[in-house]
């Protein structure tokens, strides 16, 4: 009945209200300035107010929020790494996932799927056996398996991969899940803003004024700010800010690219990801195929996309699930990877009083969302680094003393 | 598909081509400081720019320098090292 549907578009109650307060001027001052309004600048937001009871915080994005690589990734959730500081750190973070749907009272489509790491060859078998003894030890799910059991999980796989690449064994991982990226920013976004937090879209940075060692402002397209404190959450984009406070870092950018296909009946429920064949697959809860596969291999700092990337990866995806000949890819996209050499992040404080670095998230920077957010948010406020953070400090490279965290997506080992 | 052209061999699939990083002076490893080797073994420009690089054509083992825009992925010229400034 129509009329009856009236009564709900005149009521003043019913509409759910816009997610974030758009505010029509910055603030002369702010106690911190995050510049970056993607899931680790948002989640820094969001912690600074909820644990930490700062508040007077001003979000800068440049864009829109989340649509830096917080949007373009390919929204897997693990913790199956390989050093101490690294299983430590994600599994946190996985830990802080779980409850994330109901703390934001949003639906993240937190699908917790099973995550398969495919081994190929005598080698990749052994790192999996070294990977599942250091994340057991600290009591993180996860164990070697045989191609039965992958082929039980995953039935329209091709254990031998056309015959070049036989699959002998997997790293399983039955906590690893998918959730809405989008979902996530302005979920951070949404709580950040309830507790005071403004974020400014559309607003990029052009400087940072330092004077006698200590952050003191923050020059914006739409005009000045005072501040003392800032965090610096720009991925790609990070060493045009680092310019700006003149700090060296060993952060290289290369494209990550990604696909998905059209959507398809629900058929592969785990999520598959193969180092040997360049290859991570799952399956949307649309029934599209989200695919990735490894770094671009030169430096550029664009989001563009090439026909090469989408070429190769079909070539390998029809090896390991021949039946995939006649789907569809819909779209192609690219995300700038801020990578580091020991495939860590660089994370805490920077020779810059006040001036406070999360970056080198490379390819692994989605999964990492909220316990970022809280271990920098932590560090900020007390200007302490977060003990989850001890091994990532920018300090490593001078000591020679780098993570070389071997876990990681996308990247070769 | 995108083209590079080899000094040697004209231009070329870029899939033929093996990248590997800025040219950066090295310093002199007997007399500089720690935090001068470590600078120049850890640290890089990663922010867009026109920069020269080294890059190796890989079917024929020619290295040699590129001149490229690494915001717009352009390849402005390509010579052997020691035949341009």
């Amino acid at each position: 009945m129509p009329w009856r549907l009236l009564r709900f578009a005149t009521a003043k109650q019913h509409p759910e209200p816009r997610m974030f307060t758009a505010h029509a001027e910055l603030k002369k001052s702010y106690d911190v300035v995050i510049i970056g309004g993607g899931g680790h600048g948002l989640s820094a937001a969001y912690y600074l107010g909820r644990d930490h009871g700062i508040t007077n915080v001003a979000v800068l994005e440049k864009g829109y929020i989340g649509g830096g690589n917080t949007g373009r990734n390919t929204t897997i959730i693990r913790s199956n790494y390989l050093t101490p500081e690294g299983v430590k750190f994600y599994d946190e973070s996985v830990r802080l996932w779980q409850d994330l749907s109901t703390e934001f009272d949003l639906n993240l489509f937190y699908a917790n799927r099973g995550h398969f790491t495919l081994a190929h060859t005598d080698s990749a078998l052994r790192t999996m056996r070294w990977r599942a003894e250091v994340n057991k030890h600290y009591g993180v799910d996860s164990e070697v398996v045989g191609p039965d059991f992958v082929k039980q999980a995953a039935p329209m796989i091709d254990l031998s991969c056309g015959g070049h690449a036989p699959i002998l064994g997997a790293l399983y991982h039955a906590p690893g899940s998918v959730a809405r990226h989008d979902a996530v920013a302005w979920g951070y976004g949404k709580g950040a803003d309830l507790r005071g937090a403004e974020i400014h879209q559309q607003t990029e940075v052009l400087g940072i004024v330092v004077k006698g060692g200590k952050v003191c402002g923050v020059q914006t397209s739409r005009g000045f700010i005072e501040t003392n404190k800032v965090l610096c959450a720009v991925a790609g984009f990070t060493p045009r800010i680092l310019e700006m406070v003149d700090i060296k870092t060993p952060l290289y950018i290369h494209p990550l690219q990604a696909m998905v296909s059209e959507p398809i009946k629900p058929w592969l429920d785990p999520i598959l990801v193969s180092g040997s064949l360049h290859i991570y697959i799952s399956q949307s809860a649309r029934g599209e195929l989200v695919m990735g596969a490894s770094l671009d291999p030169y430096e550029v700092q664009s989001t563009r996309s090439t026909l090469d990337f989408v070429e190769g990866l079909s070539a390998h995806m029809l090896d390991m699930f021949p039946f995939l000949s006649h789907v569809k890819v819909m779209r192609q996209w690219a995300g700038m990877a801020d990578m580091t050499p020991d495939f860590a992040p660089i994370m805490g404080k920077t020779p810059v009083e006040g001036f406070y670095l999360d970056a080198g998230w490379g390819t692994w920077g989605f999964k990492a969302t909220p316990v970022c957010g809280k271990t920098m948010a932590h560090t900020v406020a007390t200007d302490t680094p977060h003990p989850l953070i001890h091994g990532f400090s920018l300090d490593r490279f001078r000591n020679y003393a780098l993570t070389g965290e071997k876990g990681a997506a996308s990247v070769g080992h | 598909m995108k083209i590079m052209t080899c000094p040697i061999n004209g231009p070329r699939p870029v899939s033929e081509f093996f990248y590997w990083g800025e040219m950066r002076p090295m310093p002199d490893p007997d007399t500089c400081s720690d935090d001068a080797w470590a600078d120049y073994v850890f640290n890089r420009n990663g922010a867009p720019g026109v920069k020269k690089e080294w890059w190796c054509h890989t079917a024929s083992n020619t290295w040699f320098v590129a001149v490229r825009d690494t915001e717009k992925d352009q390849v402005l010229r390509t010579y052997l090292y020691g035949e341009q400034p």
